[in-house]
């Protein structure tokens, strides 16, 4: 065990197979209340759709063999709530456990989205609070809760710009997206209708102004900003960039994935932008749990308002709320009933925790990724000098030149007990290591980091091998994931299973 | 701030390493402008006890002590108290996506897990690691058909959950595809001689959900589909009947809303969408997989795989934009399936298929009220009453229950035909109480 390792030590992690193969047929985990109504005959009600035997293959396991076998698999995770989680770009922030609390409350997570509106009025209050103090952070006119993440917030933004365009007369032909933006912006420009033209960024990170002033013509619809950007700088001359697309007709879109490096800082509805989507399982602190549920609610100026997907939140005369479908120049539903409802709920209870004090969390998170761009600038080369917010972005250029990647400096820092930061992306940056540690982290689990990325960076001077074939403490080694992916095995059956093992 | 691990003078501390005099100093790329000089005007700050109040006073305002007999795509279910105590553990919680697989082995073999616990339930090959809700799932499912086919018109059920309708239409409006919707018959299934008739060679793909909106069970000629070079998409919005119906044969995507299985109602979501198919087509499915490998040492572990379909790696020319996944939703279902087991979802399935037949005798029992659709059913069944849903639904709540769904509102048609759901969390009490509701009701005068 290397001495250097300060955040952890080894300890037995416990074996377990998949569920199928400790099934036995008679084990149960589950027992229903007796039937209180007379047993209905399935072959004579069903007929040729009948079922007899239960579903193939399915599990007969006890109740303490589910409890043991989900908390040994949970065990193989890596969490916030072990450590710090500075994946750039995802805002590994601390999930308050009280969120947890509230979303599961009876009358709240019991509630039927087709209850009478009368029955609603706390579902519906708990919409219209969140919707307020979304529409305060953000600094825009309206917004829609429904989209169930960020990459349909994206897509209900673009189908807004288009429905308003059309009303113009013409939804035009294109969308431009920096090349530092993520993978979704141009994949949603596709299914709204548009062809994506890249813009590559100057020298500095920044978007190009002079170049968007010659690309944006009559046939642009929208520009796709992230801001701050993934290399976590906030684009200065947005402003200017709004007043280049307004001119033309065209309209500014942001993506709200970096909101917490601004949240109480300043409001993008007041530098020009037209419709953004928020995270809220980045900034709001709902949990990641593994890779979703998100939401991502799309807020919008005065223009776009008419658009919005249906249903839409009223207030009635005298106070009651509802849910309003009949809204002709509405874009039309992205997704059945009323969005992440659960989601929405805990990410209120992280706003009224905090009040207008969110922006000390604000703080706190560009506080630490400059206090960790300090203390490993010159360790790592740093592509792009420009003031850091939330996140920094290093390169591996140094390292390279001993053989060792930034992937094999993330899962090296694994051993040392810490997630990997994000690697390769921004695609900007050959060989990225992009940072983000969020206000959650104490200066001590920065200065352990600091600490950890140093002795990775001496052992990759001294022996790369080492850092090379991290991890070497995990309960599996790096997996073969060409093999994966050449012959899939994406299900359990007895065969394969047979194989593995061999 | 509680959430918040600073005190003032480490605050201090940090900033003299960075050499900044002061916080704001950090916040100088931002245009002097731009920067808010007031708080913003928000609700708190609260403690952990105030804002647990906050949300038990909405709850307060919403249905407790109502008896509910609502359905259509949201349904409830028991659920065991195992499902959230896994759920609540850190490492699940508060893991992200699994793209380290060194460190995320649980999560990665628990949607391993989940993606054989679906293919089993539908029948399929291969199901992936979910996507948001089964609206979104239907529509992923339909616009993979398009790029299976290169076809681009689609014939959907009018029987198709309408929310699911609705979002189809919004996704299909800018991509070029047709929607095209096939009426039901007078027994509630699909009008077999409309899909004859609409089914051309340029149709990617038809649309059929089971049971469908109405409750009814369909039963779809997919060799006539199929003989069309068709693709049969079957949508299932109540996962709970795979424990007592065969899963639709010759079905070539299986679009689920996996709810039923350990979710709460949640006034609409978080819900977890599955998409199911067969082996030959799973390069065009969207969403993460989670696969079986080795390590470097030749034992089993997982990872996620066949990347190169998805947006982070092909950008515009990915299959979908779909970036999350539902993941704890999928383990929820994962866990509560596995709890419930073979026995367990047959039995909760029996006790579904019972109840809502010893519903269906008990309101047929009332003067006017009559089965609208002669076909098997599972759990839901649509009815008609003398005169109007809503009349009668306002009546039924001041007896505090929320009576079946008016159908009207989604099908201009069918004012006096409600939609009825039993599930085994419903008791006999109930029904009965629902039962002499109704009579009541249907008694006053007009």
């Amino acid at each position: 065990m290397n001495s250097k390792i300060n955040k952890a030590s080894r300890h037995t992690s416990q074996n377990e197979g998949l569920i199928f193969e400790k099934s036995s047929p008679g084990k149960r985990a589950f027992e229903l209340p007796p039937l209180d109504v007379p047993p209905a005959n399935a072959t004579t009600e069903l007929g040729k759709h009948h079922r007899q035997d239960g579903v193939a293959g399915f599990p007969e396991v006890s109740e303490i063999e589910v409890v043991r076998h989900f908390t040994r698999l949970s065990t193989w995770n890596y969490a916030i709530d072990l450590g710090m989680y500075p994946l750039g770009s995802c805002t590994m922030k601390y999930n308050p456990r009280v969120n947890e609390f509230v979303a599961r409350l009876d009358g709240i997570a019991t509630e039927h989205p087709y209850q009478p509106e009368e029955l609603s009025q706390g579902c519906l209050k708990i919409l219209q609070l969140l919707e307020k103090c979304l529409l305060e952070i953000t600094g825009m006119d309206a917004i829609t809760l429904q989209p169930a993440a960020g990459a349909q917030g994206e897509l209900t933004g673009l189908l807004l710009i288009r429905a308003y365009l059309e009303r113009q007369g013409n939804p035009r032909k294109k969308v431009l997206i920096p090349d530092s933006a993520h993978g979704t912006n141009p994949a949603t420009a596709v299914i709204a209708g548009y062809q994506v033209e890249n813009i590559k960024s100057e020298s500095h990170g920044q978007i190009d102004v002079e170049k968007l002033r010659e690309l944006v013509t009559e046939d642009v619809a929208a520009l796709m900003i992230t801001n701050p950007s993934t290399l976590g700088i906030f684009e200065e001359r947005i402003p200017e960039i709004a007043e280049i697309l307004h001119a033309k007709g065209a309209l500014l879109y942001m993506d709200g994935a970096n909101m917490n490096a601004l949240t109480g800082i300043t409001r993008p509805g007041d530098q020009g932008v037209d419709v953004m989507h928020l995270n809220l399982h980045k900034t709001f602190s709902t949990p990641h749990g593994g890779g979703g549920p998100g939401a991502g609610p799309v807020a919008m100026k005065k223009i776009l308002e008419p658009f919005k997907p249906i249903p839409v939140l009223i207030e009635r005369a005298g106070g009651r709320l509802a849910l309003d479908s009949r809204r002709p120049d509405s874009i039309g539903k992205v997704r059945a009933f009323t969005g992440n409802f659960g989601v929405l709920v805990r990410a209120l209870a992280y706003i009224l925790a905090y009040g207008p004090g969110v922006r000390q969390a604000t703080e706190d998170a560009v506080l630490n990724a400059n206090y960790i761009r300090r203390g490993l600038e010159g360790t790592y080369d740093l592509p792009y000098s420009l003031p850091s917010l939330h996140e920094v972005v290093f390169s591996d250029a140094i390292q390279k030149r001993n053989g060792v990647n930034t992937v094999d400096i993330a899962k090296r820092l694994i051993d040392y007990g810490f997630h990997p930061y994000t690697t390769a992306f921004p695609l900007i940056v050959p060989g990225a290591l992009m940072i983000e540690p969020t206000e959650s982290e104490s200066k001590e689990e920065c200065d352990l980091f600091i600490e950890a990325m140093k002795f990775i960076a001496e052992e990759a001077a001294q022996t790369p091998d080492v850092v090379k074939s991290a991890p070497h403490t995990t309960r599996v080694r790096r997996l073969d994931e060409v093999g994966a992916a050449r012959k899939p095995v994406l299900r359990w059956n007895p065969a394969s299973a047979s194989k593995a093992a061999r | 701030m509680r959430y918040l691990p600073k005190s003032p003078a480490e605050r201090q501390e940090m900033l003299s390493a960075i050499g900044a005099k002061s916080i704001n100093e950090l916040f100088e790329c931002i245009p002097e402008r731009y920067r808010l000089r007031e708080a913003l005007k928000l609700p708190g700050p609260f403690s952990e006890a105030e804002v647990i109040s906050y949300f038990q006073d909405r709850a307060k305002e919403n249905s407790g002590g109502y008896a509910s007999f609502l359905g259509a795509g949201v349904y409830n279910h028991l659920r065991s108290v195992i499902t959230d105590t896994i759920l609540l553990r850190g490492e699940f919680l508060t893991s992200y996506t699994p793209y380290q697989a060194e460190i995320t082995q649980g999560t990665l073999q628990a949607i391993f897990e989940f993606q054989t616990l679906m293919c089993q339930l539908t029948g399929q090959e291969v199901a992936n690691a979910s996507m948001y809700d089964g609206s979104t799932a239907t529509t992923e499912a339909v616009l993979m058909a398009e790029r299976l086919t290169g076809r681009r018109r689609v014939l959907v059920a009018k029987s198709l959950h309408p929310e699911y309708r609705d979002v189809l239409k919004t996704y299909a409006k800018n991509s070029g595809l047709i929607v095209e919707e096939i009426p039901y018959a007078a027994n509630g299934t699909l009008d077999g001689k409309a899909l004859h008739s609409a089914l051309k060679d340029d149709v990617a793909a038809v649309v059929v959900q089971s049971p469908n909106f109405f409750g009814v069970i369909e039963d779809v000629a997919a060799d006539a589909v199929h003989a069309a070079g068709a693709l049969l998409v079957v949508a299932i919005t109540e996962g709970v009947s795979l424990g007592g119906l065969q899963p639709p044969e010759e079905t070539d995507i299986v679009a689920m809303e996996g709810q039923s299985f350990g979710l709460a109602p949640s006034y609409g979501g978080p819900f977890v969408g599955v998409i199911a198919s067969r082996e030959k087509f799973v390069r065009q499915m969207p969403g993460r997989l989670a696969g079986q490998t080795t390590d470097s040492e030749g034992r089993r572990g997982f990872v996620l795989t066949l990347a190169a379909r998805e947006q982070h790696i092909r950008r515009e020319k990915a299959t979908s934009n779909i970036c999350t996944n539902q993941a704890l939703c999928a383990l929820a279902a994962t866990v509560h399936l596995t709890l419930l087991g073979k026995e367990g979802l047959r039995e909760m399935a029996h006790q579904n298929l019972s109840k809502a037949r010893f519903a269906l005798a008990e309101l047929e029992k009332i003067p006017g009220v009559k089965r609208k659709f002669d076909s098997p059913f599972f759990n839901e069944f649509s009815i008609e009453f003398p005169r109007s849903v809503r009349m009668v639904n306002a009546e039924l709540l001041k007896e505090k229950i929320v009576g079946p769904l008016s159908l009207g509102s989604l099908y201009p048609e069918l004012t006096k035909t409600a939609l009825v759901c039993v599930t085994e969390t419903t008791t006999r009490a109930e029904i009965e109480r629902l039962a002499a509701a109704l009579r009541r009701a249907l008694e006053k005068p007009l």
